[in-house]
Parts: structure tokens; C-alpha cells; sequence
């Protein structure tokens, strides 16, 4: 048996003895850096986040706002927190084709040969999310604000729960990372991800009050995690309820980095 | 000896295929190993499993003294890697595609800077070291990608077609690069489909096929193997074909082969043969207009090693 020669001195790195106390979060960091340059560089990238929430707007509370309102002001106020959780919904979606772009590129080929952490790539991806939630909750805010929309609460409470639904977002994030890491292309990967998003968003209480459904139906709403997201957005901003639909979102939450977070993490190591 | 990388019984397969099929091979500490082989041959498979990116089915390998299997993150360490497809970053500038990989590793942001900026420098892309790496060509993308793999300062380098669609002056550039790392101490495995990289880079030679080693040893070795090079004459008048037939024979013992232009060629031994068909032909009053002794090419090594021609030998007759 041979074996290796010590590494002469010119190959000491002096750089990377001194690293930092928390390398796996710092390597996070860079990636999630990575991913807001290439933002930066494509600003069209945020089109879909900046957009969505104005056309959401508009459609639902001019198109169904005197239906189901009877004035469309009055449904502004409750639909508000609805398209804010929709919306984030449909922009954690955009990660799992991203990803499956990175591996199938084989940028991440690079990353894997690297002595860094192996979930750095990921949750630098997640974390480089944020910036797109936050996009869009600023263009629906401003928007609505012109439309007249008003929070009650007071901003403190206000910001908790923009906080609470961009925490559920990036929790919720680790499906489509998995998705993204598990389907073969990034088309195959876009398609699952709307058939998840689509009645979890939807079967909410986001658009309608659970009370006007069927009964078959409000029992699927009122157990769905969006459904506690959003009545948590709605009673920080509007009053009501928060401490039982908040304690169901951080539950929903963890159960989904607890299930979510180790198969993505074994789907990225046995991806080839 | 000591060995930088050392495998043994490799195998690993793709569904059905077997990409390696027991391969061994060995390279000595500050050596460059230059791997051979057809498309397909399981080149990309082997870099992949040494630089840890795949795990083998059967089969161990140490790098820089390391398991592959199971101290992957010590071999990561010691390690840097070129993919045959250049992965770096289009959306961001070459600068900032180096850089990272520096702040990955731990540096400091300036010292990341630095490091950049000298190997960007080292492989001049110091001018569009600010542009975004989409403008740039496939040779400065090669480039920028093997400036990433340095970063850290690797033990042990591999590189997969390292030089694979580059213009001549880059494949030099390239080339010089890799003389100046293997003088610091750097052991190489690098894949490539010419004979004439290997030649000029290579200590040692393996050849794959179909996921086996099936030659290993130095260029000259393997030269020497296939039969040595190849001699053709073409007479300036077709008449004199018959004599320059004879003497091709009587110089080198065998039948030499006749193409549809009228030029002639058999295998020699050494380059010494030129002279002699050369004075016979003279003394004949034999006129030339061609008269060559070439080193056998890839093709040819192929040939002779394995039996069957390379792949894309087999494609083009399908086109044809
Ligand atoms: N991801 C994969 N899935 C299935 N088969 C694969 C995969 N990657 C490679 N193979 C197969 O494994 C074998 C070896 O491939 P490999 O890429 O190692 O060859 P190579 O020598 O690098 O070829 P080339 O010169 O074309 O780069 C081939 O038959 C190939 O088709
Ligand atoms: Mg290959």
C-alpha cells in the first residue's frame, strides 16, 4: 500500500485555515449571492414575481369582486392577504426549474467536487428566493395601497406577517426543490409543480370564505396549510384570529423541512 | 513510489451499460496520466468517480492519500476539476465565476478578489475579466473554467478534454499552463481524444475502451506498439506506380497499400526508412510529388489496441 505524499508547502492555502466559524452558512451565502448577480444581470427574471400580483388583483377583485362582495372595495380588504400567500405560492415554484437548469448545465458539477457543505448549493438557492418574495409582496402592496387597500393592525404587526408568509414560502420551497431535483427536465419539473400549487392555492380560503363551500370541500380548505397561512396574514393585517392559524403554519412548516429537506438532500446526492 | 491516485477494479454502470468495467490505473505524484479513448469509452466516468461526484459500484480509489468513497470531502479538498463541459456561470462575469469558488473555499472577500484577478491574468482574461462570461468564446470559457478549478490551489488536477474545441494558440496556452503546474508539483489526469496532447503533456499513457483499460504506457511505448508510422509516396507520373511498389516492398518487408490517387503507403519502423526509398527512387529516375513518414494517429493506435476503429471512424462510414 502507497500512499500519498504531504502536500508541499506551496499547496497550504494560509486563506482557507483562517475560514469563518459557520462555513456551511457562509458558503449558503455565496451561493444565494450567485443566484441574486444572475437577478441583477436579468432583471426579467423578476417579471413573473411583479407581475403576477397586479394581475391577480385586478382579475379577481374586478372580475368577481361584485359577485362575490357585492362591492368590490370590501373584497380589495379581504382578498389582499389571499394573493399575497398566492402569489408566493406560485414564486417558490420558479426554484425547482432553476435548479434542474444548474445540474443539467453542470454548474453544479463544480460545486460538487468542492470541500463545501452538500447542502450549501441548495439552500443558497432558497435563500436567493427572498428576494423574489419580497418583489412581489412590495409590488402588491403598492399597488393595493393606490387601489385604497389598508392594513388595521398597525406596521408591526403588519411586517409579522409578511415574515410569517415569505418563512412558509421558503419552508415550502424545499417541494419544488425536490422536485426539481428528482424530475429529469426542467418542462417535466414546471408541469408538477403547477399541479401541486394549483389546488393548494385555490382550495384556500384565499379567494372565499370556507363557509360558502361545499361541505366535501371545506373540509379540504380548512386543513389546508395555505388556508392557516393566509388567515394568519389576515388577522395580523386586518384583526381576527392569529395565534391558532399561526401555530398551525409553523407546524405546517417544520413538518415540511422535516420531511422535505432530507429528500431533497438524497435526491441531490444520488442525482448523476 | 508514491502514487497521487491510485484505483483498483473501478466498475460502475449506467442501467445496462457499463460505463467501467474494472478499470486500474495508477498516477504517480507529479505526473501527468493522460487517459485515451474512444466516445464512450468511460473517460468522463472515471474523472467523475475519482473527483467524487459518482460513487463507484465496486472497486476503490484513493486520492491525494484519500477514499474516494468514504473521505470524500478530504480528496474535495486536494482536488480541482475541468469538466468536459465548461460549467461555468453565464450570468456571471469571469471575475465574479472565479471569485466564488474562492469565497466557497473560505477566503475573504478581498483575498478571493486577488486570487481571481491573478489567475485571470495567468490565462489573459484579464480584459474581459469584467464581462459577463455569456460573451465570451468557447475557448475563453475552457479558460475561465480551468482558472476556476485552480483556485484552491489543487494537489491533485483533473481535467477532461481540457483543450477540446480550442484554436491552436489556446490549445498551447493551455498547454504551457499545465507544464507550469505540473513543475509545482501538481499531479494531472487529463482525458483528451488527440494522440499529439497526450504526446506532448503525458508521462503516462492509458487507453480505454468500452470501459476498460486496454493499453497502458509511455507515448513511445504505445507508438512502438501500434506498429510505428506510416510511410506514402506519390510518383509524379502514374507509370512509375509499379516501381514505387517494388520498392516500398523491399524496403519494408511488407505489401503496401495503393489509394485511388496513386499514392502508396506502408507502415515502417523508423524514420530512417525515408531516406532509403528515397535514394532508390532517385536512382531509379522515379519523380515525386509526395513523399511523407507519418506518426499513426489516433485512429490508428485505436486500431491496433482494440481492434476496432473508434466510434466516430464508424459513424462516418454510416454517413458516408
Ligand atoms: N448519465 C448517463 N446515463 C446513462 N448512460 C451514461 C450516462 N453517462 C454516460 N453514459 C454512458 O456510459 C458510457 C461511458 O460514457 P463516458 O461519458 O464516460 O464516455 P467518454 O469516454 O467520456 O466519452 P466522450 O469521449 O464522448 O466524452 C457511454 O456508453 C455512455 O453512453
Ligand atoms: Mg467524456
Amino acid at each position: 500500500m502507497t500512499t500519498a505524499t504531504r502536500p508541499a508547502p506551496r499547496f497550504d492555502v494560509p486563506e482557507i485555515s483562517s475560514a469563518p466559524k459557520l462555513p456551511a452558512l457562509q458558503q449558503a451565502l455565496t451561493l444565494a449571492w450567485r443566484n441574486v448577480v444572475k437577478i441583477r444581470h436579468q432583471p426579467e427574471a423578476l417579471m413573473d414575481v411583479s407581475l403576477q400580483p397586479i394581475i391577480f388583483t385586478v382579475l379577481f377583485v374586478f372580475v368577481f369582486g361584485g359577485a362575490i362582495a357585492g362591492d368590490w372595495h370590501d373584497y380589495l380588504t379581504y382578498l389582499v392577504p389571499g394573493i399575497l400567500v398566492q402569489t408566493l405560492m406560485f414564486a417558490t415554484g420558479g426554484i425547482g426549474v432553476a435548479l434542474n437548469n444548474d445540474i443539467t448545465k453542470g454548474v453544479f458539477d463544480r460545486f460538487r467536487s468542492l470541500p463545501i457543505a452538500r447542502s450549501a448549493p441548495l439552500v443558497g438557492a432558497v435563500l436567493a428566493d427572498v428576494v423574489r418574495f419580497v418583489t412581489a409582496i412590495a409590488v402588491l402592496l403598492a399597488f393595493t395601497a393606490l387601489l385604497g387597500f389598508r392594513t388595521t393592525e398597525g406596521l408591526p404587526a403588519a411586517a409579522l406577517a409578511v415574515l410569517t408568509a415569505i418563512g412558509f414560502a421558503m419552508c415550502l420551497s424545499w417541494v419544488f426543490v425536490w422536485i426539481g431535483l428528482t424530475v429529469r427536465s426542467a418542462g417535466a419539473v414546471q408541469g408538477i409543480g403547477f399541479l401541486a400549487t394549483f389546488p393548494l392555492t385555490f382550495g384556500s380560503t384565499a379567494l372565499v370564505s370556507a363557509d360558502t363551500l361545499p361541505g366535501w370541500l371545506q373540509a379540504f380548505t380548512r386543513n389546508n396549510p395555505v388556508t392557516h397561512v393566509i388567515d394568519t396574514v389576515r388577522g395580523l393585517m386586518l384583526g381576527g384570529p392569529v395565534a391558532g392559524p399561526l401555530a398551525w403554519t409553523v407546524g405546517w412548516s417544520l413538518l415540511l423541512l422535516a420531511v422535505f429537506v432530507p429528500l431533497a438532500m438524497r435526491a441531490y446526492r444520488r442525482r448523476v | 513510489m508514491t502514487h497521487t491516485i491510485e484505483a483498483e477494479g473501478l466498475t460502475l454502470s449506467y442501467g445496462s451499460t457499463k460505463a467501467l468495467d474494472g478499470v486500474d490505473l495508477t498516477v504517480p505524484a507529479g505526473t501527468v496520466l493522460g487517459v485515451l479513448g474512444p466516445n464512450g469509452a468511460g473517460k468522463t466516468t472515471a474523472v467523475r468517480v475519482l473527483s467524487t461526484l459518482l460513487r463507484p459500484d465496486a472497486g476503490h480509489a484513493r486520492v491525494a492519500g484519500f477514499d474516494v468513497r468514504t473521505q470524500p470531502q478530504e480528496v474535495r479538498r486536494r482536488i480541482g476539476l475541468t469538466g468536459q463541459y465548461a460549467s461555468v456561470d453565464e450570468d456571471l462575469t469571469g471575475a465574479q465565476n472565479v471569485a466564488m469558488i474562492g469565497r466557497l473555499l473560505g477566503m475573504s472577500r478581498a483575498a478571493a478578489k486577488a486570487r481571481a484577478a491573478e489567475l485571470l491574468a495567468g490565462f489573459s482574461l484579464s480584459d474581459a475579466a469584467d464581462r459577463s462570461a455569456k460573451t465570451y468564446s468557447g475557448g475563453m470559457r475552457r479558460r475561465l473554467d480551468l482558472a476556476a478549478s485552480l483556485v484552491g490551489r489543487p494537489q491533485v488536477l483533473f481535467l477532461d478534454e481540457p483543450t477540446t474545441g480550442l484554436d491552436p494558440r489556446s490549445r498551447t496556452e493551455v498547454w504551457d499552463v499545465i507544464r507550469r503546474l505540473v513543475a509545482d508539483g501538481t499531479s494531472v489526469l487529463l482525458t483528451t481524444q488527440y494522440l499529439e496532447e497526450a504526446d506532448e503533456l503525458a508521462d503516462d499513457i492509458v487507453v480505454f475502451d468500452t470501459g476498460r483499460v486496454v493499453a497502458h504506457g509511455t507515448s513511445d511505448e504505445l507508438k512502438h506498439r501500434t506498429g510505428a508510422q506510416t510511410l506514402t509516396v506519390r510518383p509524379r507520373d502514374r507509370a512509375d506506380t509499379a516501381t514505387v511498389l517494388a520498392v516500398l516492398e523491399q524496403v519494408a518487408g511488407t505489401a503496401p497499400a495503393l489509394d485511388g490517387h496513386g499514392t502508396a503507403s506502408v507502415p515502417v519502423r523508423s524514420e530512417a526508412a525515408l531516406g532509403t526509398v528515397l535514394d532508390l527512387l532517385t536512382t531509379q529516375g522515379v519523380g515525386l510529388s509526395e513523399l511523407a513518414v507519418r506518426l499513426p494517429s489516433l485512429d490508428e493506435v485505436f486500431l491496433a489496441l482494440t481492434g476496432h476503429a473508434t466510434q466516430s471512424d464508424n459513424e462516418k462510414e454510416v454517413a458516408a
